[in-house]
């Protein structure tokens, strides 16, 4: 068997009866998941439901308390440099951007290569360059990032990620923080990178994104993964009650 | 007035002297060890953590002049052997001012939106990385005023050194007064000696404040 083959069977990040407490609420119920090279998944549900802190988890932003999360066939290491090492492997962009205030929008890209990875600095602003451009902000690579507007912001984030060459890309909430109008442009890049195969991880919102761009949709409530299919059957023919009900409330209108 | 400190000039000069030497290597070590500290107590381990709050929570409330005593008599007692009076005096003042130094290093790093390291982290970046790279440079703007007022504390707490045989410029009264000099004016110069010595801070401050201003 060979190695692809392992992979594709265990997935590239596998969450086996994880759990999870803040105090005294539950917050992540026994989840078991698992993701494949390649596979966009998003995640939805009711506010409160988990879906966030279960994309915090799986870089470890978020301590579990049981459980076992493989990244690749590799467990999380609880702290220290093997921790860092493999979150360099895992991208994350946030609901409220988090670009480092105090640089530039191309050092906020080079930064993770030049210290992280130690990439040649000219090879990694070479490379920033070219993300920037591929998000569409690279006229603004010389401004910091309070002068720009909340989605190219976004933008700025998810080349910051892709800038360490992820395997896989967990995006919490990515358009929430956003004014209306800019979600598209943030959802046309996701959209672009999801066509180009990379691994996903999506807690959103929006439902568009799921349909065109989702694999596999996965519903969660109350800390549970409640329900998995693919986008098509999970909007058309959703099978437990709490998924009818969800949709049923954001669907309206 | 002028002739009290133009007949005893030498007396002020090395007193004074003395006193700038003592601000400036105690002020620097304190630097360095309150910001090794400050980076102990938001540290992900738990016995740096312990160590950094214990350290504050007894140095800080302890009397100045007991960390003196302690150094300068207590470790006579104990047999250790220390180095001159005036390292002696620069042990017991950066001891005592690196725990002030913490706590304004910590509050600065906690002014800082978690965010910022929880992105940091999530690009792989070690502690010491998220903590040098991210985080204190992003602080270091909000610590600004108040690490000026340690230092200034700093700058008028040499003065106890003089009880502790350190001629610097506080033991300057007791010295003119065996002269029998008037000791009103001799107070008025020294503090007028002080203030001359807080400006050069004052200006560091501004400076400092304008080099950090966001963009």
């Amino acid at each position: 068997m060979s190695d692809s083959d392992t992979l594709t069977k265990t997935g590239l990040v596998t969450l086996t009866g994880v759990n999870k407490h803040f105090g005294e609420l539950h917050v992540l119920k026994d989840i078991n998941l698992s993701i494949a090279k390649g596979e966009v998944v998003v995640v939805i549900g009711p506010s409160g439901s988990g879906k966030s802190t279960l994309c915090r988890a799986i870089n470890r932003l978020e301590p579990i308390d049981s459980g076992d999360i493989l990244l690749d066939g590799q467990a999380l290491p609880s702290e220290g440099k093997a921790l860092a090492k493999l979150r360099a492997d895992v991208g994350m962009v946030f609901q409220s951007f988090n670009l480092f205030a105090h640089k530039t929008i191309l050092q906020n890209v080079t930064l993770g290569p030049l210290k992280v990875r130690k990439t040649d600095p000219k090879q990694a602003e070479k490379r920033a360059m070219e993300l920037l451009e591929r998000v569409g902000v690279a006229n603004q690579a010389s401004k910091y990032p309070a002068q720009l507007s909340g989605g190219q912001q976004q933008r700025v984030a998810i080349a910051r990620a892709l800038a360490m060459d992820p395997k896989v890309i967990l995006f919490d909430e990515p358009t929430s923080a956003l004014d209306p109008e800019m979600i598209q442009e943030v959802l046309e890049v996701m959209v672009d990178l999801a066509k180009q195969g990379m691994t996903m991880v999506v807690v959103t919102h929006e439902m568009g994104f799921a349909r065109t761009a989702a694999n596999r949709v996965v519903f969660m409530a109350e800390g549970e993964i409640v329900e998995e299919a693919s986008p098509e059957t999970f909007f058309t023919n959703p099978t437990s009650r709490r998924a009818q009900d969800f949709l049923g409330k954001i669907l309206k209108h | 007035m002028f002739s009290v400190l133009t007949d005893n000039w030498p007396l002020f000069r090395d007193g004074f002297w003395l006193t700038i030497r003592l601000f400036l290597v105690s002020g620097v070590l304190s630097l360095i060890i309150g910001t090794v500290l400050g980076a102990f107590r938001v540290s992900p381990v738990p016995a740096l953590r312990g160590f950094g709050t214990g350290y504050v929570n007894i140095l800080r409330n302890t009397p100045l002049t007991l960390v003196f005593a302690f150094l300068f008599f207590g470790a006579a007692k104990m047999d250790l052997a220390l180095p001159n009076p005036f390292w002696t005096a620069v042990g017991a003042l950066t001891i005592y001012t690196s725990a002030f130094v913490c706590e304004v290093v910590r509050s600065g790093v906690n002014t800082i939106a978690p965010g910022q390291s929880e992105a940091a982290r999530a690009v792989g970046m070690s502690f010491f990385q998220v903590l040098t790279i991210v985080v204190l440079p992003q602080a270091f703007r909000a610590i600004i005023p108040p690490l000026m007022s340690v230092l200034i504390a700093l700058l008028k707490n040499t003065t106890i050194a003089a009880g502790f045989s350190v001629v610097e410029a506080g033991s300057i009264p007791a010295a003119m007064s065996e002269r029998g000099e008037n000791q009103l004016v001799t107070l008025l110069w020294i503090t007028i000696g002080f203030l001359i010595l807080i400006v050069p801070l004052i200006f560091l401050q501004r400076w400092a404040e304008r080099r950090t201003a966001v963009a």
